[in-house]
């Protein structure tokens, strides 16, 4: 059904755009810039920050224009005496209660409210200062996530995020008037409620309240310390998004330049933690199989089906606190990350010589989530902390400037050997059904000794961001030893963001599902939309990031995990077989029940 | 048209000839659209503050095509110096329901409610035996319509209307953007009419005694009478029902103490009126409009302490989510202070009257928007008073 036209005039430009558009899409189209807050292309229209707003001839009010539909006939001034003194009393008023001690802010240069406040040259305070001294409390309860309300406008970008695309609802607005503030389940710290420090509220907080714990300095003291290997492993979606940070459009992959910098920043050694994922495709597409076996052909009712994927320590943690009951159905390998950490600690330190407890094992990850995962108990099985800090993409682009790399003219390096080999299918672990994609591959030549029949091993239908996916694979002409498979319909389920997730796991709780196998990642379009990754974040960047991974994926040699020689190697070497004892011991965990808030 | 003083007994008569039930019988009988066009030609006018015309809203709603529409009467009254509503849901709720009834007929509704101030639940036990009854009464006519109760939060925003539609919905109770509209997307997103108690009242009367009768009264800008709840420096406090039109002057003849130096016309959102202007203001929507509250004050009362407290109220019962409400409120609150104190100079009283226009124009809704009505009201008129 097509729109209605609505013509209208802006700064007395005409313009017709489709009924429904806002006043401000309609001023972009006519590339008139027009200041926002707390508005947000993923989120809900709120209209609170109100410095978007614009005059409209005729009407005794302003309007916001992120909240007003156009109408016909429409006069738009976005730049009128009224709007700029309205305007510019709305951002003094905001950096009255605001702590703007911008050179100790995380989010200096990187600030929505800063970029305004710079642009109407807000210099002296006009109005009081309202900052109140216990707003400076910061909570630093997480290991993820630091909350400080005293940098924060109330604009409620992470109440909607947390609510709207994750599910979570771990913030709130609580209080009216001059108390009213954001806050958790009875004023909580945030470790203590339902936050999966998923990081999806920080990126989009447009100010410095809501910023990743950062790792950076002790990072540094290890590089520096010369009794420590530090070795650094990357996680597949920080390569297509690091760029971002440094002066890079979004969409451009950026590998062989990160790893080049990362050695110039002293890592021992550069590392990947797509060797892990290629490690976990191992082990999970064993398991999966495993357990299918089980069910089919043992009838062995302790099997849990439909099974579903462990790597998103954010969409874990949502787990054990809302479907604590299905904890069995997770799989039990641990994250690539983890794998990589206990591997690292064990196989390879043995290998180049050094001991466990001299090595520093560093990740780069487009996630926050993975700051939590690595401080979990259940994470030491090399004997130590298998991992030892996680730097999200963003604090490394920050590295990279404080050394004073130019990031631009480097030279394109390779990863080094061993752990650096990966495939591509590792790769696609960074979007959305990836690890479905890349299970898929290994599993049915596993079980059919050919190729998933799909061109150009592409598996389309699970690729792609519409918030649940489905697809059903046809198993034929199987191997003997999986008869049982013969003539199966796999069914497969693919969900992102957190908010999807609980669509899925309710249908699934319901009974009304009949799925072998579920992917789900915590973040909008996997890993790619991280809370770790660079900021802004909208549908169109992360939509760049994922054609970015799926080019990765084409121009590797390898593309299915089980091909990985490395990954050849360290069975041979190490492990045994997927599954064996030592794998079970490294590579697998168990999760437990949490609370609901 | 000059006007005076005059009492009317519209609102609470009781009029043993003719019972609201037998008024609802009667226009159930008529066509909706004759009874909007009734509507509008009486100039009734909303009474919960904002004055939008009654006929053109219950008109918008039935226009709009949706299976489901509600009818809302809003008894939150949380306007300080106003309790107005208070009294009429005691002394005549069945006016009240009846004009619920007879709006959900000509907008096509089938459920009503009435948002009630948590402070007046007390009067819920036996409001409740009488809603029961006429619900009741309803069903027994084989009119599809039910009126409940919902009970309010106990924030002054609630009572705006999209606040209450968002707090009926168990959310939390923020003003919503407009448009859309209550007539176009109201509670639950369906388009809902939403009038003050004593609008519903006047529409139930209107429908009883004619557009004509309703008309003599008033102005042409300001149809009808108005319940005013007097309160301050007054002999004489209570609940009265005046025509609209009259002069302050005529009103604090009748209501004063003889040494009144201010009336607050409005409640705290509303105006200040010195006593040199008292002849020259006209109570109505051409002159100062009112939700019904009169407080008057005499010369022993400190206007300072008048604004301080109406701006306490404001940066307390701001909802708190827009920037001009939320900071502005307290900026006007600890501006006066500093001024006070001499912290600031007197001119900067001139900065914080511009922020009272941004609020004016940039605040998202009525609360943010109204506060410079008393803050410059009172400024202008009672600055050394404020100053020194
Ligand atoms: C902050 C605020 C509080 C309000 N409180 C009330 C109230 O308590 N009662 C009321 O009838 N209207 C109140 N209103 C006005 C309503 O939003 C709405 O205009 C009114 O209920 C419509 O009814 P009417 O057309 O019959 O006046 C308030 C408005 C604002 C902005
Ligand atoms: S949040 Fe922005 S404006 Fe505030 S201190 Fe940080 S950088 Fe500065
Ligand atoms: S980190 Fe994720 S779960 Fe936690 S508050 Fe932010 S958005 Fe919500
Ligand atoms: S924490 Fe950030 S996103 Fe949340 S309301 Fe405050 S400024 Fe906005
Ligand atoms: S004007 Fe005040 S009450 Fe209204 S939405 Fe803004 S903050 Fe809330
Ligand atoms: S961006 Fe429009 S009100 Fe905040």
């Amino acid at each position: 059904m097509s729109k209605y036209q609505v013509n209208l005039k802006i700064n007395n430009m005409p313009i017709a755009v489709e009924e429904g558009t806002t006043i401000l899409e309609a001023a972009r189209k006519l590339n008139f810039r027009i200041p926002t807050l707390c508005h947000h292309p993923d989120l809900s229209v709120a209209g609170n920050c109100r410095v978007c707003v614009v005059e409209v001839k005729g009407a005794k009010l302003l309007a916001a224009s992120c909240a007003t539909p156009v109408s016909e006939g429409m006069e738009v001034l976005t730049n009128s005496e009224k709007v700029r003194i309205a305007r510019k009393h709305i951002v003094e008023l905001l950096l009255s209660e605001h702590n703007a001690d911008c050179t100790k802010c995380f989010k200096n240069g990187h600030c929505e409210l800063q970029e305004i406040a710079s642009e109407y040259r807000i210099g002296e305070h006009v109005f009081l200062d309202l900052v109140r001294p216990e707003s400076k409390i910061q909570d630093i309860s997480s290991p993820a996530i630091i909350k400080d309300d005293s940098k924060c406008i109330r604009c409620q970008r992470c109440v909607r995020t947390c609510e709207e695309i994750q599910g979570v609802a771990a913030l709130g607005v609580i209080n009216k008037g001059d108390q009213q503030r954001i806050s958790t389940f009875l004023n909580k710290p945030l470790n203590e409620v339902v936050c999966t420090n998923c990081g999806q509220c920080i990126n989009r907080c447009p100010t410095g309240a809501l910023t990743e714990r950062n790792y950076i300095e002790e990072v540094w003291n290890a590089i520096y310390d010369p009794s420590k290997f530090v070795v650094v492993q990357t996680a597949p979606a920080t390569r297509v998004a690091l760029g971002e940070d440094l002066d890079i459009d979004p969409g451009a992959r950026v590998t062989g330049k990160m790893v080049s910098a990362l050695k110039k920043l002293g890592f021992n050694k550069v590392l990947d933690t797509d060797f892990a994922a290629d490690l976990t495709i191992m082990e999970e597409g064993t398991e999966l199989l495993t357990r299918l076996k089980k069910a089919l052909v043992d009838k062995d009712e302790t099997v849990r089906l439909p099974m579903m994927t462990s790597c998103s320590p954010g969409w874990i943690k949502f787990q054990e606190h809302m479907f604590s009951d299905m904890l069995d159905n997770l799989s039990t390998c641990k994250s690539p990350q983890q794998m990589f950490g206990a591997v690292a600690k064990t196989y390879y330190a043995d290998k180049i010589n050094i001991k466990a407890q001299d090595m520093i094992v560093v990740s780069i990850m487009p996630c926050t989530a993975k700051k939590f995962e690595c401080e979990r108990p259940e994470m030491r099985d090399s004997g130590y902390q298998d991992v030892d800090y996680v730097l999200t993409t963003r604090e490394l682009a920050m590295m990279i400037k404080q050394a004073g790399i130019d990031f631009n003219k480097l030279e394109e390096e390779h990863y080094d050997s061993i752990l650096g080999e990966s495939t591509g299918a590792a790769v696609i672990f960074g979007a959305t059904g990836g690890v479905m994609e890349a299970a898929l591959r290994t599993a049915y030549e596993i079980v059919t000794g050919r190729e998933v029949p799909f061109t150009n091993l592409n598996i389309q239908p699970v690729r792609g961001m519409e918030g649940v996916k489905e697809a059903t694979i046809k198993i034929k002409n199987v191997k003997p030893e999986w008869a049982f498979l013969e003539g199966v319909d796999l069914n497969v389920a693919i969900a992102h963001g957190l908010g999807n997730a609980r669509f899925l796991m309710d249908k699934v709780n319901r009974g009304e599902t009949n799925y072998h196998f579920i992917e789900i990642m915590g973040c909008p379009g996997g890993c790619l939309g991280g809370g770790g990754q660079p900021i802004p974040t909208s549908p169109e960047i992360r939509q760049k990031r994922a054609n970015a991974i799926y080019s990765e994926d084409e121009h590797m040699t390898i593309r299915k995990s089980h091909e990985n020689p490395e990954i050849t190697e360290i069975y041979k070497q190490f492990l045994g077989q997927p599954l064996s004892h030592l794998s079970h011991e490294l590579l697998h965990t168990h999760y437990k029940p949490r609370k609901r808030y | 048209m000059e006007k005076t003083l005059k009492k009317v007994d519209i609102i609470f008569e009781i009029d043993k000839s003719c019972s609201p039930l037998a008024v609802l019988d009667r226009t159930l009988q008529r066509p909706a659209d004759e009874i909007i066009l009734d509507l509008i030609d009486s100039g009734l006018k909303g009474r919960g503050g904002a004055g939008f015309p009654t006929g053109l809203k219950w008109k918008f709603t039935r226009n709009e095509t949706s299976d489901v529409k509600y009818v809302i009467c809003n008894a939150d009254e949380g306007e300080p110096g106003t309790f107005k509503d208070r009294e009429i849901l005691d002394r005549v709720p069945e006016k009240i329901f009846v004009g619920m009834t007879i709006c959900a007929y000509v907008i096509g509704a089938r459920e009503g409610y009435i948002y009630m101030r948590g402070e007046y639940n007390f009067l819920l036990k036996s409001l409740q035996k009488k809603l029961d009854d006429f619900n009741a009464m309803l069903t027994e006519k084989g009119v599809d319509f039910q009126i409940y109760f919902k009970s309010g939060s106990g924030a002054y925003v609630c009572g705006e209307e999209s606040a209450l539609f968002e707090s009926m919905e168990g959310k939390r109770g923020e003003p919503r953007n407009k448009p859309p509209y209550p007539t176009v997307a109201g509670y639950n997103n369906k388009p809902t009419v939403i009038n003050n108690v004593e609008t519903l009242v006047y529409t139930t009367m209107i429908c009883h005694m004619g557009p004509e009768r309703f008309k003599e009264l008033g102005t042409t800008d300001s149809r009808g009478s108005k319940v005013f709840s007097v309160s301050g420096d007054t002999p004489i406090p209570g609940i009265y029902e005046l025509e609209l039109g009259m002069p302050l002057q005529d009103f604090i003849n009748e209501f004063g103490d003889g040494d009144a130096k201010a009336i607050q016309v409005g409640g705290a959102s509303g105006h200040c009126v010195p006593r040199k202007k008292f002849s020259d203001t006209i109570i109505g929507f051409e002159g100062i409009p009112t939700g019904g509250s009169m407080m008057v004050f005499n010369s022993s009362r400190s206007m300072y302490n008048v604004l301080h407290d109406y701006l306490e109220f404001f940066t307390e019962e701001s909802c708190g989510q827009c920037t001009p409400c939320r900071v502005g409120c307290q900026q006007l609150l600890k501006g006066i202070e500093a001024v006070k104190k001499g912290d600031k100079p007197p001119a900067y009283l001139n900065d914080l009257k511009k922020l009272t226009a941004t609020m004016k124009i940039a605040a998202k809704c009525g609360l943010g928007q109204s506060v410079g009505n008393p803050f410059n009201s009172i400024v202008d008129n009672f600055k050394e008073e404020i100053i020194y």
